[in-house]
């Protein structure tokens, strides 16, 4: 998987061994991963592959998207996200037009069709959307001309997140099939399990969630063709027997008002991954959170900062799976 | 008006027992003549040549919202009667969740001289259980039983409060209207978009449970049993809510039930893709469900089908899943999307129109009983459909205002030609031949 830049793009300005199957590629908009094939996830892990070298250049710019407006259009607060796109879409020499929810017209009243509208009034290339709302980029697609990125929708997905999460368990682990990956936390509010699990489980790995069952979404055990089948462990310990990866969930500190917990301190008690918890996973597994952490609540200080933690490489490389994105996406009408 | 014949159709009429090919006369807006004699008594008439045709008496719909007051973008009383009578319908009752709500009097007479002016065929208004519709004080059941109301409901809001749902189950029973149900436990329903099951956990919506529904029917039927009174539950949508109205009209409760035709034919799997013409309240649920409520049409657990019809603007659907309103615009698909359980098999053409005709005559009580049979004498409501035609559905074409259906550009199977109200024609195929002879 280390060995595929690309000799088809001048733009890349790299030598290339074996050229990108950039043709197994159909999509025009990136909105969950339910829709990805094994290929298609295969070729976008292959381009970051590309791309992570571009971004080892003591000058991280190509010229890729010179010309091409990219805009962030953001109803909930981000930075690790919003940014992340922004590097990616700069090093790919992009224009980058920044809109968060405190600058758009949402608080006056416009509703997300017309501000939609508007962007392709003002000729956006491609839109990188976040929303409260699941499903909302799914409106987007429909009425622009630009391609979307899901930059995180509700409840259902956030697939830029769970590539780079591949991506990184890929350059630890070389690939996923037969891997136990078990996801800790709230899974029924996460858009990043969702994405995951579809990820995960297209690549050949084992799924398994642990968290309390105020806190699982319905159906995720029973054989059906909706969404994939999981295993569901809600004790830690259990959960953690044998693990390759174990991925921490951030805990939404007012899931207690909501009834969901009795209390963050019985969570820590029951959830926290700490040091001795972690044992029970395999010597060479990997810790994974997708940011922002609440060190002390769902994971220890110490395993969070831990050899096992690939926690910022996570982040490093999201920067070069979004630029493969956004340079997949470009070529789509190729 | 000239006498009109309609010849030669299949007439069905489940107030008579009778299902056979025969010729109906309607003369000065009655019922004149029924029967298999070749020339009718007089001359001077038009003639309708209903041969392939099933000819019925006119459908009534129970549960309707015409949103005449106050919503007049979604709907008015002139283009929901328009949708009705094109759907085949002859009478609908409608919701009093209009702004004002039609909670006392002054608005139920609004809704009527308003139906009287502009509506194309008869309008029921349904009057509220409780002021405002608040829940928290009885509206005055006996001022609006006097205005006309056919029965009272609280529509979309459930009266949450227990005591005050037995105490309005209890004042009803004096005036002999039905309490109208909306069965929904608002704890359990909070924030929810669709059914909760696997589509909910993979689209990331907060789902709706069916015990949301059969909790709440459950605590009604017990208050229905204590009270004696009259309660009619409304779009009931779940296998476990059949179940718990079996159980009560087998202990004598004074139970009677709908379901609506897009309960009956689509599933959750709708709301894929975020359409939020899928979005309806309660939500589209499990072929689990739907083949439990095909089974209570049957076995008479479920009495009636009413549509809910529920039309919204463009702007009410064209948001986020989540902003979207609930509801389905339903008058003129109800039809051929309920023809589609008979082609299939799974329930016959009598019981069809029994459960549109009959059976809701039946609940509106004895001052309505001209209504739902086409017996010499009786008003002409007449709907007359094909039950073959096939047509593809456009809501270009709807007279309703509400485009929201998630049946846009699907084929169905049994088209309505003609309705007609009190001996007029109010609506008619452009197929259809009408001759004046002799």
């Amino acid at each position: 998987m280390m060995t595929t830049p690309s000799k088809d793009d001048p733009t890349l300005l790299v030598k290339t061994e074996k050229p990108l199957a950039t043709s197994v590629w159909s999509h025009r908009h990136i909105l969950g991963l339910e829709d990805f094939t094994l290929k298609e996830i295969e070729l976008v892990l292959d381009t970051a592959d590309t791309m992570k070298e571009v971004l080892s250049r003591p000058i991280k710019r190509v010229p890729t998207l010179r010309g091409k407006t990219i805009v962030t259009l953001f109803y909930e607060p981000s930075t690790r996200t919003r940014v992340s796109f922004e590097l990616a879409a700069k090093n790919l020499s992009a224009d980058v037009v920044n809109l968060s929810a405190s600058s758009l017209s949402a608080t006056k009243g416009e509703s997300l069709v017309d501000t939609l509208d508007t962007l392709e009034s003002l000729g956006a290339d491609i839109v990188v959307m976040r929303h409260p709302h699941s499903g909302a980029p799914y409106i987007a697609a429909k009425y622009l001309k630009a391609s979307i990125i899901n930059a995180g929708d509700g409840w259902h997905a956030h697939p830029t997140q769970a590539l780079l999460d591949l991506y990184t368990i890929c350059a630890h682990r070389g690939n996923l099939k037969g891997l136990k990956v078990v996801i800790i936390g709230d899974i029924k509010h996460s858009r990043v399990a969702r994405s995951n699990i579809w990820g995960l489980t297209t690549m050949g790995a084992e799924v398994t969630v642990c968290c309390p069952f105020t806190l699982l979404p319905i159906g995720l055990d029973k054989e059906q063709h909706h969404f994939p089948k999981v295993s569901i462990q809600p004790d830690i310990e259990l959960a953690l027997e044998g693990a390759d990866v174990v991925m921490v969930l951030r805990l939404q500190l007012e899931r207690q008002q909501g009834g969901l917990l009795p209390s963050l301190r019985e969570y820590v008690k029951l959830y926290q991954l700490t040091d001795s918890r972690l044992k029970k996973a395999k010597a060479e597994a990997l810790v994974m959170h997708p940011g922002p952490v609440n060190e002390g609540i769902e994971i220890s200080p110490d395993v969070a900062h831990g050899p096992k933690s690939v926690i910022a490489e996570q982040v490093t490389n999201g920067v070069a799976v979004r630029m493969a994105l956004l340079y997949l996406l470009s070529r789509g009408g190729e | 008006m000239k006498p009109l014949l309609i010849r030669g159709g299949r007439i069905i009429d489940p107030s008579q027992n009778m299902d056979e090919i025969a010729n109906l006369l309607i003369t000065e807006g009655k019922i004149s003549h029924l029967g298999r004699e070749k020339t009718p008594p007089q001359s001077g008439y038009d003639v309708l040549e209903a041969q392939g045709l099933i000819v019925c008496p006119g459908f009534i719909d129970l549960h309707c919202h015409l949103r005449d007051p106050g919503y007049e973008e979604k709907e008015t009383i002139a283009s929901g009667t328009q949708a009705a009578a094109r759907g085949g319908f002859t009478t609908v009752c409608c919701m009093p969740n209009t702004s004002p709500p039609l909670d006392n009097q002054p608005t139920v007479d609004y809704v009527k001289s308003k139906a009287e002016a502009e509506g194309v065929i008869l309008v029921l208004p349904i009057g509220c259980i409780t002021k405002g519709r608040r829940g928290e004080e009885l509206a005055e059941m006996g001022e609006l039983a006097s205005s006309g109301v056919i029965g009272l409901s609280d529509d979309s809001s459930p009266v949450v409060n227990s005591r005050l749902m037995r105490q309005a189950l209890d004042y009803s029973r004096a005036f002999g209207l039905p309490i109208i149900d909306h069965c929904e436990d608002m704890a359990l329903t909070e924030g929810g978009q669709m059914n909760e099951g696997i589509i909910s956990t993979k689209l990331g919506l907060q789902g709706i449970p069916a015990a949301a529904e059969e909790a709440a029917l459950a605590r009604d039927l017990a208050l229905a049993e204590l009270t004696g009174a009259k309660l009619h539950i409304a779009h009931v949508s779940t296998e476990g809510s059949i179940g718990l109205i079996r159980c009560a009209k087998e202990k004598g409760i004074r139970v009677s039930a709908e379901v609506t035709p897009h309960h009956l034919t689509l599933t959750e799997e709708r709301a894929i893709g975020y359409d939020t013409n899928a979005k309806v309240n309660p939500p589209l649920r499990t072929i689990k469900d739907i083949e439990a409520l095909i089974g209570g049409l049957n076995d008479n657990v479920i009495d009636i089908i009413a549509t809910d019809h529920a039309p919204h603007t463009e702007a009410d659907k064209l948001c986020e899943f989540a902003l979207a309103e609930f509801g389905i615009s339903g008058f003129e698909t109800a039809l051929g999307s309920l023809m589609s359980l008979v082609h299939d098999g799974k329930l016959n053409l009598y019981t069809l129109i029994a459960k549109l005709t009959y059976e809701p005559a039946k609940i509106l009580g004895d001052k309505y009983q001209k209504l739902g049979t086409i017996a010499l004498g009786s008003p002409a409501d007449v709907t007359i459909f094909d039950p073959d035609k096939e047509w593809v559905v456009d809501t270009k074409d709807f007279a309703s205002k509400g485009k929201n259906t998630p049946l846009n550009g699907s084929v169905l199977k049994g088209k309505v030609m003609a309705t007609i109200f009190r001996g007029k024609l109010v609506c008619q195929d452009n197929s259809l031949k009408i001759e004046t002879l002799g």
